[in-house]
């Protein structure tokens, strides 16, 4: 389609409601024609891991503490009000009651969609991790310089 | 030719979208997709957007608490 309509995400929180936020306009912008670029990056990391809970993966000590400390996309807490992890499962069972999308269904469909989900390169480095690490969905693993020329000409946000 | 039938009345935004766009995806070249759904957005952007990809909107039948778009797959 010509013209198409371009949003890239820069996906920085491990926080389970800016996750919720960035893939719902995601998917919503995906479903209505527009291409869409996901680029995790640190804490958003949380979003792409294979292993959805706190796992000890990386390389070498410090990356693996931090792994697991992070946890991933089954784990992520809310960034206000998190009681220790209880609010993001009483939040899933709220939206499930709602009919409201959660977070694991949003994700299936941004893949379902075809959106393009980048890793940032410089953060894989730092926690040690290894293409295996991540979703097989993810398209690649990139630097800044690919990230801007992916998303170069469309709307930009960073959540 | 083969007809899907899909009902988004239940669904918000974005699954509304999202559920009548994987549809669509589904079903080959020619072939009829019923979406029921509710008024303002969905009413608005569905077919909007189905157009917008080339899709052909045969009607838009307003059923009194909902609607009943027919999109033909291009």
């Amino acid at each position: 389609m010509e013209n198409k309509k371009k949003l890239s995400i820069i996906c920085f929180s491990g926080d389970f409601d800016k996750a919720v936020a960035a893939l719902t306009l995601a998917t919503g912008a995906a479903a209505v024609n527009w291409e869409v670029n996901l680029f995790f990056t640190f804490w958003g990391f949380n979003i792409v891991k294979t292993k959805g809970g706190h796992s000890f993966i990386g390389r070498g000590f410090l990356a693996k503490v931090f792994n697991f400390l992070m946890g991933g996309r089954k784990s992520m807490p809310l960034s206000r009000l998190n009681f220790g992890g209880a609010s993001p499962k009483l939040m899933t069972g709220m939206m499930k009651n709602q009919n409201i999308a959660n977070l694991e269904e949003l994700y299936q469909a941004a893949k379902d969609l075809g959106i393009n989900l980048y890793a940032c390169e410089m953060s894989m480095n730092i926690f040690g991790m290894t293409r295996d690490d991540l979703d097989p969905a993810v398209k690649e693993v990139i630097g800044v310089p690919t990230f801007l020329k992916y998303s170069e000409g469309g709307e930009t946000l960073f959540i | 030719m083969s007809v899907e039938s899909i009902d988004i009345t239940m669904e918000h935004c974005p699954m509304t979208f999202v559920k009548a766009k994987l549809a669509l995806a589904r079903l080959n070249r020619g072939d009829i997709l019923e979406v029921t759904l509710k008024g303002g957005e969905p009413l608005e952007n569905v077919p909007r957007s189905a157009a917008e990809e080339g899709h052909k909107i045969l009607s838009i039948e307003d059923l009194g608490e909902v609607h009943l778009i027919r999109i033909e797959k291009n």
